[in-house]
């Protein structure tokens, strides 16, 4: 193999950016699509659920009923609406308008009343949105457990006996998920934008034959790759600060890491995204596949086996075992940590690590197969 | 009639002809299948719990030992020192720190409110949220059994009921969703891609200038979507009930005939975006501007009421968002017509705009 040549090298770099600022497809897949995907993203995508909307049927009109729902309607998280039987607010359940209901039985007042006797309380969620009807549930039980003390401070009894949880979340201190969702959302955005964008437009080189009149020509193996690395690298990197700083002005996430780390990271994990889109462009050398073999192998794994959204601990250990071959996995993570937590370095080496695997595999094994073109 | 028949008979040789092809149909709803209801989960299991306790006491002991046998944890880390806990969340070496202070297990024992410092990794706020709610049930159970082992009545008991799906799996959640993303994809990548295949090699002028009617092609590509994403549901459907075991409580009858109510609106959709690209590749752009956005706001990552109101109102001509509830409603919930007609009606609505438009522009381009 021979060295590189800078005269060349310089030559096909600005071949292919000329290419890429004339062509207006390639122009939306790094500027618009990923602004466009990060709002989505930003907007579409919340985890949080305030002013839940949950029913509540008083079967039980006595002044006690009448207190604990207050309690109820006093907590933010929570949009309480009055239904008359159960048979009513359960249909609204069905029908999605609420996402779950309490019930204040008819010997609520009574029972509270006898010390013998517990006075009882029915939740009841929408279990066809699990996430959602966990929420339900809790919101309800700590409004339920401040009533409870509330009742017991009024009558100046001691308070019952309870364990209550004192949460603190550190990094994001009111758990907006919007605050890591984001950063993950880059992490899909890069991965679609760099395997896309090298593979549609590389295959469309081999398409046309105009990728086997490049490797008749002198040019060697390493200054070929590089071309097509280094300006979609530029590329990516541009498309990467772009995501970066609309999330930080325009949707006001945090970032408390440094923007020096940052590229480090986004280097790493262009590294292997461009790989990706180069391997599998060399190896379908057709557009649709390309396009297909991309989403199917970088879209749909960054969005679900990445951690982005799901948690990759709960996940069954083959499953599991899979998240450690795709680079998205490591850069959600130094992403989320950047974001929110900032330079915490074991972290962040462990993530560069892998990424600098990653972006060696893929590109040593595409200069593998372009070899074997040649010859 | 006989010369759509023809069309559609073509269509689906076209799209059966090759190995790839039928490869393409089956394996990535076969796929998705298999990793997407163990993925895509908001549960938490396998997790870590780590536990500062500077409580002496027999009552925090008992608590962790309780809270180690919760699904939500494999581990349990016991931490010494508020640095070992900083660097314990830094590194997300556990979800979260259950903190006792070291009066705990004087205050419950002696009947006092007492509470625990739990510090959650921020960077993972849901799953933090969600374990919480966890340990709040395993709190109230603790407290419970006290109660009854001083026979003690508590003044008020809670209980909660989880209509549709006792045990919040998420498999529940998950199946009947991909029954309508799946035939999202499909439809959308055979009604577009069809056309824009015609397009680029110049066969779809020679069915313009043939004595096919516009409609009659539209239908003609409309079919085969049709036959090929009944096909895929009716995969994922006996997979949800036969392989996951989930009871389907609605009518099948409603449930396919929504559907197909469902594929009309998208096959609007598909053809409206080949009607304007001329190339595989920009329909394929197309296609994937179109589905990247209606799964994400489709309520299946996370629900539409989380939303800001107007992107609600713009999520109103999201088909998939709308075909989501019906399919939920039927298979989990046993919903009748009278509530199918909500998430309906949109549907049609939306496929009428959607296939007019197609017309109208496969039209102008006859003029």
């Amino acid at each position: 193999m021979r060295g590189i040549s800078f005269r060349r090298l310089k030559a096909l770099c600005r071949k292919e950016t000329l290419q890429i600022l004339r062509d207006p497809s390639s122009n939306i897949i790094a500027f618009i699509l990923p602004v466009v995907m990060l709002f989505i993203f930003g907007y579409g995508i919340n985890l949080d659920s305030s002013g839940l909307k949950v029913g509540l049927v008083f079967e039980d009109h006595s002044p006690e009923a009448r207190r604990f729902a207050e309690s109820l309607v006093a907590s933010p998280y929570l949009r309480i609406t009055v239904g008359s039987t159960r048979a009513e607010i359960a249909q609204e359940m069905t029908e999605g308008r609420v996402r779950g209901f309490v019930v204040i039985p008819q010997d609520f007042a009574e029972k509270l009343k006898r010390p013998a006797e517990a006075a009882p309380l029915l939740v009841v969620t929408d279990g066809a949105e699990p996430n959602t009807a966990n929420f339900v549930e809790n919101f309800v039980r700590s409004a339920w457990e401040g009533w409870l003390q509330q009742r017991a401070a009024d009558r100046g009894e001691p308070a019952p006996p309870t364990v209550t949880l004192d949460p603190r979340f550190w990094f994001n201190p009111s758990a907006e998920s919007r605050n890591y969702l984001i950063p993950g959302s880059i992490t899909v955005i890069m991965t679609v934008i760099g395997a896309l964008l090298t593979s549609l437009v590389v295959a469309r080189e081999w398409e046309r034959g105009t990728m086997e009149a490049l490797l008749a020509s002198p040019v060697t193996r390493a200054e070929l790759l590089l071309s097509k690395l280094l300006p979609y690298y530029a590329l990516g990197m541009v498309s990467l600060f772009i995501c970066v700083a609309v999330s930080v002005w325009l949707l006001g996430v945090p970032f408390r890491g440094s923007v020096f780390v940052l590229w480090l990271i986004g280097s790493l994990f262009l590294g292997s995204a461009l790989g990706m889109g180069l391997l599998i462009s060399t190896v379908t050398r057709n557009q649709f596949n390309a396009a297909q073999a991309a989403l199917n192998a970088a879209f749909l794994p960054a969005l679900i086996l990445s951690g982005f959204l799901y948690e990759i601990r709960s996940m069954p250990a083959v499953i599991r075992g899979v998240t450690y071959l795709f680079p998205a996995r490591y850069f959600v993570t130094a992403m989320q940590t950047l974001f929110q937590a900032g330079e915490i370095w074991p972290v962040l080496l462990r993530c560069m690590l892998f990424l600098a695997v990653a972006s060696a595999f893929f590109i040593g094994l595409t200069a593998l197969k372009t070899r074997r073109r040649l010859e | 009639m006989h010369r759509v028949t023809t069309l559609i008979i073509k269509e689906l040789q076209t799209l059966l002809r090759d190995r790839q092809g039928r490869i393409l149909l089956i394996m990535p709803v076969l796929l998705q299948l298999a990793i997407f209801p163990f993925a895509a989960t908001l549960e938490v299991k396998n997790n870590t719990l780590a536990v500062l306790n500077e409580d002496a006491g027999a009552e925090s002991i008992e608590l962790v030992q309780r809270l180690a046998r919760a699904q939500a944890f494999s581990s349990v880390l016991f931490l010494h020192s508020e640095s070992e806990l900083r660097r314990t969340i830094d590194e997300q070496q556990a979800l979260m720190v259950l903190r006792f202070a070291p009066d705990f297990s004087r205050s419950v024992s002696s009947g006092r409110p007492a509470s625990i410092q739990a510090i959650l990794d921020g960077r993972r706020s849901n799953s933090a949220q969600v374990a919480l709610g966890y340990i709040r049930q395993i709190l109230q159970g603790y407290l419970e059994d006290r109660n009854r082992a001083q026979q003690r009545v508590a003044l008020s008991e809670m209980t909660v009921r989880h209509w549709f799906n006792p045990n919040l799996t998420y498999v529940r959640h998950i199946v009947p969703s991909l029954v309508a993303i799946i035939t999202t994809i499909s439809t959308l990548i055979v009604t577009s891609l069809s056309v824009a295949r015609e397009r680029e090699q110049g066969t779809f002028d020679q069915l313009l200038v043939s004595p096919l009617t516009p409609g009659m092609i539209m239908l003609g590509k409309t079919v085969p979507a049709l036959l090929v994403a009944t096909f895929q549901a009716t995969i994922i459907l006996s997979a949800g009930v036969f392989v996951y075991q989930i009871p389907f409580q609605g009518s099948l009858l409603l449930l396919y005939s929504s559907m197909f109510f469902y594929i009309l609106a998208l096959s609007g959709f598909g053809l409206l975006i080949s009607s304007i690209c001329s190339t595989q590749q920009q329909a394929f752009l197309g296609v994937f501007s179109f589905i990247m956005p209606a799964i994400l706001l489709s309520g299946f990552p996370s629900p539409v009421e989380n939303m800001p109101t107007w992107l609600q109102y713009l999520d109103w001509f999201n088909p998939l968002r709308h075909f989501i509830v019906i399919v939920k409603g039927v298979f989990l919930k046993d919903v009748g017509v009278a509530a199918l007609l909500h998430p309906l009606w949109p549907l049609l609505v939306i496929a009428v705009i959607t296939l007019s438009a197609a017309d109208w522009m496969f039209r102008r381009r006859l003029g």
